[in-house]
């Protein structure tokens, strides 16, 4: 898929395969060309990505071809077993988790996952969970807490589902308990954006001691869309609204309402996963040794801590 | 020629000294009974022939709660900050300030502690008149810091909830809001101090997804929307109607997240009971 801003690059990109192509048929040297050309598409890509207004970070975010919570976790460790189940209603697909071992330490891996085709996209709901997919959420956590496992989520999603069955169920009662829970967790907890961070439905798994932002992600109390549908009541002023709700990774990290972000790959994770991954896996690594070290009171307090200091007020 | 003639011209007295019926004296229910408002006060705001309750504001609360409407207010001058520099029609510090000069409230919630039939409490009741009873700084700061007040003097805490939720207009603060009053009511609870969360119409969003549903009690008067989605969200979501009394207070006992639904005029009654019950 290619988002509009990217275009003048793709172009370029198209040039350079053609340069390439002729040097091949007619034998004549451009090597010199070819360079200069490649310069000048990596300037380009410095310049567009480093530039991008909020909404096209809005759209990197949502991009189809962006790992997904699944491909971190068995891309960053070496062994995972994913467990399933709520032990109440059902196995919520939007939810996912299992315990994995990352460099030699098991961790408990926790997130919201999205779905690549209309089939999957259907299964998982779109990254959209239920109340039985946060309720399964803390049931790991209480296991992670149980044998004393580090806890680290992935936040992906649109938003909590909203739903006839998920308000029947206490959508707003099981995100509400997960935040609470959360903060009394004895082991250490990460939790990372690595997509979409929309509002309670994120909130309900990113309660931890380092909270981090992948760069070209979102985090708000609301999408783009929506505020635009209730503030301006239409849906066309989704760009005022990003630019309005200052929702990036570096808005919130000006804030202090996030503690650090990771670096992408230029153009977004999904140009190297690869890399994203290894990246991803280090910076667990690094942020998880110090807060080891802490006592569970301390990680606990710290944690109210941060969290109660969070808002701006006039007295 | 008409048949009578009239002998004095019509309607002699100037439009100033006209006697209209001051506004807002009669309250007419969405079932279309209609009340006369003192009669409404007198009866804690609720309808004496259909029991429909009416909204109101900590105003009312803390008159129907404290003892002889005596509390002592706190944190009464805090206001909200624009840290976003938030702009939709107007500027958000605008808003702002018109809602305050409107209402003559600060921001949508108050806090006090007082006593109630004797017993001291610790209540947090929200204003849905001020910008919807949106939730942004000062409302998760005022209820933080009430909780530190019930945690410190060990008083019970309660919580009126009566909210659309979240306030866009302070984006991703709002959000930590929730986060932020969710962890002084898990340090509430360590304590083991009592907190009751009382839902009014309407409770929703960000609200019911943090305090209002944390409750030792969730308790919620008759009638009252309570929801995590609006019902307008959740039928555009699902596509189609939903299905009569959806989201009422009613439906969410039945689905056991209730404890039970109060009639505001016991209200006050039915909480000295429960509170003297954990007492000793």
């Amino acid at each position: 898929m290619l988002l509009e801003f990217e275009q003048p690059i793709i172009e370029l990109e198209g040039k350079l395969a053609e340069m390439k192509q002729l040097a091949e048929s007619s034998r004549v040297d451009v090597t010199e060309d070819v360079k200069s050309l490649e310069r000048k598409i990596l300037r380009l890509k410095e310049e567009t990505y480093k530039n991008l207004t909020r909404w096209q970070r809005v759209q990197l975010s949502r991009h189809p071809e962006r790992p997904y919570t699944l491909d971190y976790f068995y891309n960053i460790t070496d062994d995972f077993v994913e467990l399933h189940g709520d032990r109440t209603v059902k196995d919520d697909k939007a939810m996912v988790g299992g315990f994995g071992t990352i460099g030699g330490q098991t961790v408990m891996l926790v997130g919201q996952q999205k779905g690549r085709n209309t089939k999957q996209r259907q299964m998982r709901n779109f990254g959209m969970a239920n109340p039985e997919g946060y309720r399964k959420a803390l049931r790991l956590f209480k296991m992670a807490e149980k044998f004393n496992k580090p806890i680290v989520t992935l936040i992906d999603t649109p938003g909590a589902y909203p739903g006839l069955e998920a308000e029947e169920r206490g959508q707003g009662e099981a995100i509400a308990r997960n935040i609470k829970e959360m903060f009394m967790l004895k082991v250490p907890v990460i939790c990372i954006i690595i997509g979409e961070g929309a509002s309670g439905g994120a909130l309900g798994i990113a309660v931890g001691d380092k909270v981090l932002m992948l760069e070209n992600t979102w985090y708000s109390v609301i999408s783009p869309e929506s505020c635009s549908s209730i503030l301006w009541r239409s849906w066309d002023y989704k760009e005022q609204a990003a630019e309005a709700l200052k929702l990036t990774a570096t808005d919130m990290l000006g804030f202090g309402l996030i503690d650090g972000i990771i670096e992408e790959p230029l153009g977004g994770a999904h140009r190297d996963p690869d890399w994203m991954y290894e990246t991803l896996k280090n910076r667990i690594l690094k942020e998880l040794k110090p807060l080891m070290k802490q006592s569970a009171e301390e990680r606990i307090n710290n944690r109210i801590e941060k969290f109660a200091n969070m808002g701006e007020v006039v007295e | 020629m008409s048949w009578f003639q009239r002998k004095v011209k019509g309607i002699t007295t100037p439009t100033e000294e006209k006697k209209d019926a001051p506004d807002g004296l009669w309250f007419k229910t969405p079932g279309g009974t209609i009340v006369h408002t003192r009669e409404l006060k007198n009866n804690a705001y609720v309808s004496p022939e259909d029991g429909f309750h009416v909204r109101i504001g900590s105003k009312e609360y803390f008159e129907i709660l404290f003892d002889g409407n005596k509390f002592t207010e706190l944190d009464a001058n805090m206001s909200s900050g624009d840290p976003l520099k938030f702009v939709d029609s107007k500027p958000y510090p605008k808003r702002i300030a018109a809602t305050q000069e409107s209402t003559r409230l600060k921001d949508a919630v108050r806090t006090a502690h007082g006593k109630m039939n004797g017993l001291d409490l610790v209540v947090a009741c929200m204003d849905f008149a001020f910008i919807g009873g949106s939730m942004g700084s000062v409302v998760g700061e005022k209820i933080s810091r009430a909780i530190d007040h019930a945690l410190k003097t060990k008083t019970p805490f309660l919580m009126i909830s009566k909210s659309g939720g979240a306030r866009m207009m302070e984006a991703g603060y709002s959000l930590m809001q929730m986060a932020k009053t969710s962890a002084k009511l898990a340090l509430l609870s360590e304590a083991k101090v009592p907190y009751i969360s009382l839902l009014t119409d309407p409770t929703t969003g960000g609200v019911t997804a943090s305090y209002a549903m944390l409750g030792d009690f969730n308790i919620a008067e008759p009638g009252a929307l309570i929801g995590f989605a609006g019902p307008r969200v959740i039928r555009d979501t699902v596509g189609k109607d939903l299905p009569k009394g959806f989201q009422s207070a009613e439906f969410v006992l039945e689905h056991g997240f209730l404890d039970f639904i109060v009639d505001r005029r016991d209200l006050k009654n039915q909480l000295t009971t429960l509170l003297k019950m954990l007492k000793d």
